[in-house]
């Protein structure tokens, strides 16, 4: 189970985590390394997904942005923010439109941000209440600064008055 | 100043909630220390070594009178009656109860204040002059754009978890008093040769292990642009800058890594997408910040009260010469209420004198009051025509120390006595040295000087910028003290210099005595230390220091130094990593 579009849904793509090993059938997120060593055979796939480490870089994928149907960025530790800027760069700067999912250390308490950097899709840790995670979506009805999901920011959306 | 509309109040009350429900899942067990930690960081809740500690953030030092007296009362409630403020223009309590924190922050949420990112690998309080909107060098008030790049730095959510914790400082003024080129990022406000508001950028300036003067990396960045230049430096540094190595996180290595100009080539390349973009600074919105820090109620008076002020008292005219500063309106000054009282912790202040700052404030100064990075509280608007009676009033509440950027107006962390960081303690070295240059002609006979005293390389005293800086070091599971000179905040920002191998807790006062003969006997007329060591060099102060055996005073360190090593008799924490 997954967290989608802020629901519970059900998934069966399966994360490849080691990058020598043969890709097999059906749904597969494929780590980058992977995916650029085997391009000519997986693009053949009916659906394709790949993940990034926190370390790679998003703009290798730019002329192929638009063949996945999920790309995953991992999160080593919670506590590693790049995956936030990578979010951010898939959508903002290679405008991939598709599920962009979070994997690894995904937690209730960093859900909030992940989605307004850009993340549609979370895989919650395993050991972690996904329905508990849920809630993380409701703690915030407002937020100061642009990002992926409100591309404004609120000094623009709203009328805030004149001042004292 | 800034006040809260319905936004504001509900983002706050939102995060108090959610901290809430955090403070539940750790007591409950649900959510493990190691993933509560980063949480309840970047609520400005740390563990100390006694209790948990409350960072409460007080936006470029500036607070009203309700906020003022709620510090008050959270020292009484639920705090040992008295707060601690910070060289971030801060306040922190420091013996709270993990059950309290969430009604703590529902108290400062009624008063339109929180703890948001005040620790943590995020970004953190910005600082700003003291003096801003009433300092006679004063180009352009800072505070407006501070108060934006708040709203905007506030829950970011690509920049929360950083590699390391991340500074910005703001000054509108030629005399930087905001130590800008010592922050992550520094900002001046500027004008062009248009007369265009902008600022000057500089960035990877910073203390901490490894000292480092910011560089310029953007001569002029029209105002509208700020936050998109700020943003894609931090953008930057959130995918280039390192995490293999807490010492070398911050961006000040990233930018000495990469030199200034590919890092500057690598912001501008991001900063193309961004510029001109939805996150521009909108006239409307400027002018509605702006607003909010237009001048009080100003009284047309005329500038000759501070003469007729300056009778022959001798202790009055002593803290007129050092706590009372220059005032751009004629008629008015601002006062610096001194915190640094020989025999308190420099920074602390009592319930009490809290109240009685919030008194004086409405009394004398508009009902605002600013915390200065010096850990002193200025009041910035009161009548040359009442300062004796401010003097008075002030002298009552022991905040009139007459003392304020001479020996005794020490810059002080809270050192080996709470911090689980510290290798020393700061406090009661400051407290020893206070009580041995209590003698307020020799203190005003030296002059300014700053003395910074820090009990670890984390640098929260910022001890390399001290005239004279005062490094707490580990030898051997021992307390020593390494001593810098020649360390500048300001224009004029300096690294200092270690003089030698370090000394005990009961030499450094020896120490001080003697680096301080030098500059008697060497001192052109009214050349402060810091000219005359930068004339003279390292070498004859430190010859004269390590001359003679220094006696080591093992009375100074005084009994509470043999508390400690039994243990502190002090209430029990929950999860104390120590006990």
């Amino acid at each position: 189970m997954i967290i989608k579009n802020k629901a519970i849904v059900a998934d069966d793509w399966q994360v490849l985590r080691a990058t020598d090993a043969v890709v097999p059938e059906g749904r597969v997120i494929v780590p980058l390394a992977t995916w650029l060593a085997q391009r000519d055979s997986l693009i053949k796939r009916a659906e394709l997904g790949v993940w990034l480490a926190s370390c790679d870089r998003p703009e290798v994928l730019r002329d192929d942005i638009d063949k996945f149907s999920v790309i995953a960025v991992d999160f080593p530790k919670f506590a590693d923010g790049r995956g936030y800027t990578l979010a951010y760069l898939l959508r903002e700067r290679l405008g991939y439109k598709g599920e962009l999912r979070a994997i690894g250390d995904v937690l209730r308490d960093q859900l909030h941000y992940m989605q307004r950097a850009g993340f549609d899709a979370f895989a919650v840790r395993a050991d972690k209440d996904i329905n508990d995670a849920l809630k993380a979506f409701s703690e915030f009805s407002e937020s100061y600064q642009a990002s992926v999901d409100q591309p404004l920011p609120l000094f623009r959306r709203v009328n805030r008055g004149a001042g004292s | 100043m800034y006040r809260y509309d319905q936004y504001d109040h509900k983002l706050i009350e939102e995060r108090a909630a959610q901290f809430r429900d955090q403070i539940s899942r750790r007591l409950s067990g649900e959510l493990p220390e190691d993933e509560f930690r980063i949480l309840r960081l970047q609520n400005g809740l740390y563990m100390q070594i006694h209790a948990y500690m409350l960072r409460i953030a007080v936006p470029y030092g500036l607070l009203n009178t309700a906020q003022v007296r709620m510090f008050a009362h959270i020292a009484r409630k639920y705090d040992r009656d008295y707060g601690h403020f910070t060289t971030r223009q801060n306040i922190q309590f420091n013996w709270i109860k993990l059950q309290d924190a969430a009604d703590i922050l529902d108290d400062l949420a009624s008063v339109e204040m929180h703890a948001i990112q005040t620790s943590g690998n995020c970004i953190r309080n910005i600082t700003c002059d003291e003096f801003a909107g009433v300092a006679k060098d004063e180009l352009v008030d800072p505070r407006p754009y501070a108060e934006i790049l708040r709203q905007w730095s506030t829950f970011h959510p690509e920049f929360a978890f950083l590699p390391r914790k991340f500074k910005f400082s703001i000054t509108g003024a030629t005399d930087d008093r905001a130590a800008i080129a010592v922050h992550d990022i520094g900002l001046a406000v500027v004008k062009n040769s248009a007369g265009e508001v902008g600022f000057r950028v500089l960035v990877g300036g910073g203390l901490g292990r490894t000292p480092v003067i910011g560089t310029e990396i953007c001569a002029f960045v029209p105002w509208q642009d700020v936050i998109t230049y700020v943003e894609s430096i931090l953008r930057v540094y959130n995918q280039y800058g390192r995490r293999d190595n807490i010492y070398k996180a911050r961006i000040k290595i990233l930018v000495k890594a990469l030199g200034i100009e590919e890092f500057r080539r690598e912001v501008e390349a991001d900063w193309q997408h961004t510029r001109g973009g939805a996150c521009t600074i909108t006239v409307e919105e400027l002018n509605r910040v702006t607003a909010f820090f237009q001048p009080p109620a100003y009284e047309k008076r005329p500038d000759t009260e501070l003469a007729a002020a300056q009778h022959d008292n001798r202790a009055f005219a002593n803290w007129m010469q050092r706590n009372v500063k220059p005032h751009k309106i004629p008629g008015y000054a601002a006062v610096v209420l001194s915190l640094k009282k020989t025999g308190v912790a420099p920074g602390d202040t009592t319930a009490a004198q809290l109240d009685a700052i919030a008194e004086l404030a409405e009394r004398f100064s508009f009902g605002e009051v600013r915390v200065t990075h010096m850990q002193n509280v200025v009041l910035a608007d009161v009548k040359q025509s009442e300062l004796t009676v401010l003097w008075l009033a002030a002298k009552e509440r022991g905040l009139a120390t007459p003392n304020v950027g001479l020996l005794t107006d020490m810059i002080c962390c809270p050192g080996g006595d709470f911090c689980t960081l510290a290798n020393a303690r700061s406090i009661p070295l400051a407290k020893a040295i206070a009580e041995c240059f209590d003698d307020i002609d020799f203190l005003h006979d030296i002059g300014e000087i700053d003395l910074n005293i820090s009990g670890c390389v984390n640098a929260c005293a910022h001890h390399h910028i001290g005239h004279i800086g005062i490094l707490g070091v580990d030898k051997d599971g021992e307390e020593w003290y390494q001593i810098s000179i020649g360390g500048a905040q300001g224009n004029e920002a300096s690294i200092g210099k270690v003089i030698g191998r370090s000394f005990t807790f009961g030499q450094v006062p020896e120490v001080l005595a003697r680096l301080l003969q030098v500059y008697i006997e060497h001192r052109f007329d009214d050349e402060r230390f810091i000219d005359t060591v930068h004339r003279l060099g390292y070498a004859p102060f430190k010859t004269y220091v390590y001359a003679t055996p220094v006696e080591d005073d093992k009375m100074l360190a005084g009994v509470d130094y043999e508390l400690l090593k039994a243990g502190a008799p002090y209430d029990m924490p929950y999860y104390s990593p120590r006990f």
